[in-house]
């Protein structure tokens, strides 16, 4: 081999005397920098292995000189978190809903709060601007099935909705009117609680639809259609629709009847947690004042058509 | 003749054994893929019987120069055309999953468009078709000429081509049919792992055959690395594919490990397909064509010793560092770091040797297009290989995890150490493989390495941004001690990157296409009448030549 050794005239640097299809290697000293910064890493990793935990042992591992572990610091921070919200989550704790919503400094802490526990638990269903979608109520309005102030919303939150294996859960049940109407009624019934909010005009067909509504639905719905908060029937005049307004997608309705669902919060959130979510919808734009004590549901107010944030 | 009666006879069996497997599936899509094993099996069997080399003879210009090569070079043109192929095929996929990213409706609302199926189908086209074929093709051209030796069983190299295409048909295939280990990089099933196991060990066979056959006293370093490169390959695809079959005439299967263990294992076998697939083998492809194209010697035989033992040795024990803050102890996430820092150098050091090996001749940046993408090609190593280890940090990867940050850094070494090195040398194999003096134009390459060069710079930093605003949004607290967004938020953000992002897809798909082209005109045996790249720059002082003046 070293006979092939020679000179490379651009580098003179000398060759190893190897060649493979013309290929030659140059014998370049590696770059010193290059060997210093490896040795340099190498040093480095020494030094981490010794304080952090790395070499595993027969049950364990050892937990380095500086005794760091990712649980560990992931405690130190919550913790820190935690002592940092103490003064809030304390006031929060004690404090009943009721007055919460009279208390500005406090209630303001808890809508943030909500704002960013909405984001993680709500907005799969209710969207990111708490604006809903088909099936899915619009938190921002003044429309409530089942009541807008604050302990309503709690007590919604805490319970769920249609939870089975719940009593205190929100609860109600409209019957499908498929085979107890006919065809023919179900049409004329859809026709007049169109004609409510004005998507139709009033027809001998809905006054057919009138005399219906009356011995059927205004036992939940109200005389006038404007809906019962005690059974979560919703107000039919105000031209707001959870699962659609059109004529099919209330025929659907009025023959088989929609059951949703919100979870129960109770039992996977704390207590805080929730009333900041309750002061965090009630914030939106339709919040309600405290219902007097013992007192009925309280008219609601004619849709605004503008709600301003507080 | 005896030995063409027993082939025929052994593809008859496997045919009826798929025949017979067809129609016992349990599952459609097993069912889909025994027929098409099926007929393969019976084309193979065919072709063998009418002692008829399909491709060659149906297609005269794939056998090359009419003056036979004392090189084995049939599969090698197979090879180079099937990169070319699967590369733009992955690259178009590429582009319509990044543009279903920003537009959801391109997904069609079918099961088999949705981004889920054409995600695996773009990363095992890109690094399986494309770079796969890519290393066979190279291995075999590389191995023939730097031991001087025909490529050992030849039958069997063809057998390693023709099943290695087979390969990537039924992962693909699977992958639109929802069949699925669930294991990045690893997903096809059961079978299909037997089927390349099989086609892995002939590979290695042939190549460990031919250095055996050698007439050099030295193997070449190119050959060091893609023996790595085979070996570690098959171990890892053996380890990480451990798993039961639900039924022998089904498609789905379970893996051996669970739960910690089995990311464990996963992210082991990941991250070394990216150490030994794409560093190691396309390291290999470096070491031969580099030198080759820039008609110097390497810059250093000692360093490339130290960085070949130092990378393969400290890259196998990096994959925990995918595992940061998860159910995985501590002190494996700690190794995983810790390796992966050290392997810095070691990368660094193929990227010194390749740069430096143009030491007198740094002018041909200046007039060779195909030098100047394999300098392009080793710039993107360095700063993949430098931006690994940093995410690697676990301060750092706190940020960039589960971001599209892992998705640029990705792409700066796919894109641009893997695709550009590839082309480069392809871009030097078709005029020889071809027996053509030169590529179809000069002038094309150029406007193929700035389309890709931009394409880049467009992914990497529209990815970059995406990625750290991604981390920044997700970690932002407000003042009062709460989480500021909604992880839809940050997605609606993105927007814009996504965009910036496809649009650099489609340059550097344009790139390729550019290439379809010259190559297709190359292999008609044409030649672009066009200006030369560049004069030579004149001094009109000396009223000579500027001479090229070496670096160092």
């Amino acid at each position: 081999m070293t006979k092939n050794k020679r000179i490379d005239a651009p580098t003179g640097t000398q060759t190893v005397g190897h060649e493979w299809d013309g290929i030659e290697e140059l014998d370049t000293p590696m770059p010193r920098w290059w060997v210093f910064t490896f040795w340099g890493t190498i040093v480095w990793a020494l030094g981490y292995i010794v304080l952090f935990p790395a070499i595993p042992m027969v049950s364990s591992a050892t937990q380095g000189l500086w005794n760091w572990s990712s649980r560990g610091q992931f405690e130190k921070e919550l913790q820190a978190e935690a002592v940092r919200r103490a003064p809030i989550t304390s006031a929060l704790a004690a404090i009943s809903v009721e007055q919460l919503a009279g208390d500005e400094r406090l209630y303001q802490a808890a809508v943030e709060g909500g704002r960013a526990a909405f984001k993680v638990h709500c907005v799969q269903c209710h969207g990111s601007g708490a604006a809903g979608s088909a099936g899915y109520p619009n938190l921002n309005d003044d429309d409530w099935l089942w009541g807008g102030d604050m302990p309503a919303i709690h007590y919604t939150l805490t319970n769920g909705i249609r939870q089975p294996d719940h009593d205190e859960t929100r609860f109600s049940q409209m019957p499908a009117f498929a085979g107890v109407l006919s065809n023919g009624e179900i049409d004329a019934v859809t026709s007049y609680v169109r004609s409510l909010s004005g998507l139709e005009k009033a027809s001998p067909k809905s006054a057919i639809g009138a005399a219906l509504f009356s011995t059927n639905c205004a036992s939940c719905h109200g005389v006038d259609g404007k809906g019962l908060r005690a059974f979560g029937a919703p107000n039919l005049t105000d031209g707001i629709w959870l699962y659609g307004g059109d004529k099919a997608s209330l025929t659907t309705t009025v023959n088989n009847a929609r059951y949703g669902v919100m979870p129960r919060w109770d039992n996977r959130l704390d207590p805080v947690t929730i009333k900041m979510l309750a002061a965090y919808v009630h914030s939106l734009g339709g919040g309600e004042a405290n219902p007097a004590p013992a007192a009925t549901p309280v008219p609601k107010a004619a849709k605004v058509a503008s709600h301003v944030q507080p | 003749m005896d030995k063409l009666v027993t082939r025929v006879g052994v593809l008859f069996v496997v045919a009826l054994l798929a025949f017979v497997a067809m129609v016992l599936g349990v599952d459609q899509a097993f069912s889909v893929h025994m027929g098409i094993a099926c007929v393969a099996a019976l084309i193979a069997m065919a072709v063998s019987m009418n002692k008829f080399d399909f491709l060659t003879q149906r297609f005269p210009v794939l056998s090359g120069p009419s003056v036979a090569s004392r090189y084995d070079d049939d599969p090698i043109r197979w090879g180079v055309i099937a990169t070319m192929f699967w590369g733009i095929a992955g690259f178009l996929v590429g582009l319509i999953i990044a543009l279903q990213l920003a537009f959801p409706l391109l997904n069609l609302n079918l099961e088999y468009t949705t981004f889920g199926r054409l995600r695996p189908l773009h990363t095992s086209a890109v690094i399986f078709a494309f770079g796969g074929n890519a290393l066979i093709a190279t291995s075999f051209y590389v191995v023939q000429r730097t031991c001087r030796a025909r490529l050992a069983f030849p039958g069997l190299a063809r057998f390693v081509f023709w099943g290695y295409q087979l390969f990537i048909v039924l992962a693909a295939t699977g992958y639109l049919m929802g069949v699925t280990e669930a294991k990045e990089y690893a997903e096809p099933e059961w079978y299909v792992d037997i089927w390349l196991t099989i086609v892995w060990v002939s590979y290695l066979a042939v190549f460990v055959g031919t250095l055996v056959k050698r007439k050099e006293p030295h193997i070449y370093v190119a050959n060091w690395f893609y023996l790595a490169f085979i070996i570690t390959v098959a171990m890892l695809h053996l380890v990480n594919n451990l798993s039961m079959p639900v039924s022998l005439f089904g498609s789905k299967s379970y893996s051996a490990f669970a739960g910690v263990q089995d990311a464990l294992t996963q992210w082991w076998y990941g991250h070394n397909a990216v150490g030994f697939f794409l560093t190691a083998g396309f390291l290999a492809m470096m070491y031969y064509f580099v030198p080759k194209q820039a008609e110097r010697p390497v810059y250093s035989y000692r360093l490339s010793i130290v960085h070949f033992w130092s990378l393969i040795f400290l890259y196998i024990w990096a994959g925990p560092h995918h595992l940061h803050y998860t159910a995985l102890p501590d002190w494996a996430q700690t190794l995983g770091m810790v390796f992966s820092i050290v392997l810095w150098m070691p990368s660094w050091g193929g990227m010194i040797n390749g740069l430096m090996t143009l030491n007198g001749a740094w002018d041909k940046i200046r007039t060779d297009p195909i030098i100047r993408m394999m300098v392009m090609a080793l710039a993107f190593y360095g700063m993949s290989t430098f931006e690994g280890p940093m995410l690697s940090i676990k301060a750092v990867n706190s940020l960039s995890h589960y971001t599209d940050w892992t998705i640029g850094h990705v792409h700066s070494g796919a894109l641009g150490w893997n695709g550009m090195i590839t082309f480069a040398c392809l871009y030097y194999l078709f005029p020889r493989l071809w027996g053509r003096s030169r590529m179809y134009s000069l002038r094309m390459i150029n406007w193929h390495f700035w389309l890709s060069t931009i394409g880049i710079v467009f992914y990497a930093s529209a990815m970059w941004v995406a990625g750290i605003m991604q981390g920044l949004m997700w970690r932002e607290y407000g003042a009062d001690g709460y989480l500021v967004y909604s992880f839809a938020e940050t997605v609606a953000a993105m927007f814009p990157m996504y965009v910036i992002r496809a649009f650099g897809g489609l340059l550097y798909l344009c790139g390729a296409l550019i290439m379809v082209y010259n190559v297709w005109m190359t292999v008609a045996g044409r030649l672009r009448d066009e200006k030369a790249m560049t004069e030579t720059p004149h001094n009109p002082d000396a009223d000579r030549p500027y001479v090229a003046v070496p670096a160092e």
